[in-house]
Formats: structure tokens, sequence, C-alpha cells
């Protein structure tokens, strides 16, 4: 299995903190495991994506393998 | 002395303070800078969401390029997570340094990057009206990515 993380308010999109899906992902795997609305708003350029810690400079090149964590990163709070 | 550090409950400041300097002898300035949760109107709460694997390495990193780029014997960064409410500090920064200058801008730099680079999330719970709260996420604002600028020239 692979953990999505989802942090900030694509967390409030979600439902929950995290997911389990079925390994392995790629950015269109990914995307079609989600409900709709996450989908669309994970492509938002805005919205980073990290692997195990890793901040990943183009997301649509994820990788994703058992066992790996995927965070999900809107923009961070200024303030 | 380098002392770099998420906190998940409510610190005094003052305890952090006071080490901090007297860990760094010979100094010839120390300048601290402690940011609180603002009481404003309606506000119950403030929750900052982090997340483990980048948040404290970001801080980590922060630190190295305030070493890099002013003359420091010390740096305190200490920031918390969670739930807060108004009146409670949120985060502190002290720097330690033979010159003056050195020390207030790195001080300076840090909390630019804190508070518009670093990865954190903010929701603020506000009071309804009718006696019902609810959370509201904190967007990025123009005036963060303006205090980030200075350090680019």
């Amino acid at each position: 299995m692979i953990t999505i993380v989802f942090l900030g308010k694509l967390a409030d999109l979600a439902g929950a903190p995290t997911l389990q899906l079925a390994a392995p992902l790629d950015w269109a795997g990914l995307k079609a495991a989600l409900p709709a609305a996450l989908a669309e708003a994970i492509e938002d350029p805005r919205n980073r994506v990290a692997v195990n810690g890793a901040l990943l400079a183009d997301k649509a090149a994820l990788q994703a393998s058992a066992g790996d964590e995927i965070a999900l990163l809107p923009p961070v709070s200024g303030g | 002395m380098r002392d770099i550090r998420l906190l998940h409950q409510m610190f005094l400041p003052g305890t952090l303070i006071g080490p901090f300097t007297q860990a760094n002898p010979g100094l010839g300035g120390v300048c601290t800078f402690v940011g609180e949760v603002r009481t404003d109107q309606g506000v119950e709460a403030l929750e900052l969401t982090h997340y483990e694997p980048l948040t404290l390495k970001g801080m980590h990193e922060l630190a190295d390029r305030a070493f890099d780029r002013f003359t420091l014997m010390g740096l305190l960064m200490v920031h918390r997570v969670g739930v807060m409410r108004p009146g409670e500090p949120i985060v502190c920064v002290s720097a330690a340094a033979l010159h003056r200058r050195d020390a207030i801008d790195a001080v300076d730099f840090c909390m630019d990057h804190l508070k518009s680079a670093a990865w954190f999330w903010k929701r603020e719970k506000r009071a309804k009206g009718n006696g019902d709260s609810e959370w509201h996420w904190i967007e990025p604002r123009a005036q963060d990515a303006q205090d980030l600028a200075r350090w680019q020239r």
C-alpha cells in the first residue's frame, strides 16, 4: 500500500488526513483514485507533491511503490 | 550554540532566551523576536499543522542559510505546532553575534522565511455570532512574498 498524506485545506477536501491506496501509483493513477474535486485541486500548480519527504520538481513524473508516502502540500499560510 | 526545535506544547520564551544567551559567552549582542497569537476580534484559537518530514528539515536548512549569510555565534529557532490560544507564543528566534547588525538581520531573515516559506499551514477558529465557531484556513498574503523578496536583492 501507499500512504497519501493531505495537508492544509486538502485534508478538508479529502475528509481525512491520510488515505491508503494500492501500489504502484503514477500521477494519472493517483488522480484517478481520488475524488474528482481532490484530483482537480492537486492539479493546481501551487500545490506541491513530496514522496518520502522529498519534493518533486515535476509532480507529473510521480512514481510511487509499496511502502512509499506521498504528501500533497498546498501553499503554506502567511500572516 | 544552535538550537532548532518544533514544540507541541506551550512554551515560555524567557526560559529559552536566558540559557541561550549564557551558551554564547563573549557575544557582542543578542537579538530576540517572539511572535504570539494576536487577540483579533472573534478569533478563539489558531492551529498550526506541519508535515514532519519537511518542516523540521526546512527549519534546519533555513538555519544553515542564516549561518552562511550572517556572522553568527548562535541561533535559537523554536516554533510551535498544534492549537494555540490568543496570547500564546508561536515562535521564538534569537541570534547571538559579535556585532548587532548580524544578530538583528539574522532574526529578521529567519522570521520572513518562517512566515512565508516554511512548511506550516494555519487555520483560525472564529466565532460566528450565533454562539458557534468555525475553522478558516489562512491563505498566503502578498505582503509575505514582498517580505521574502527583500532578501533576494
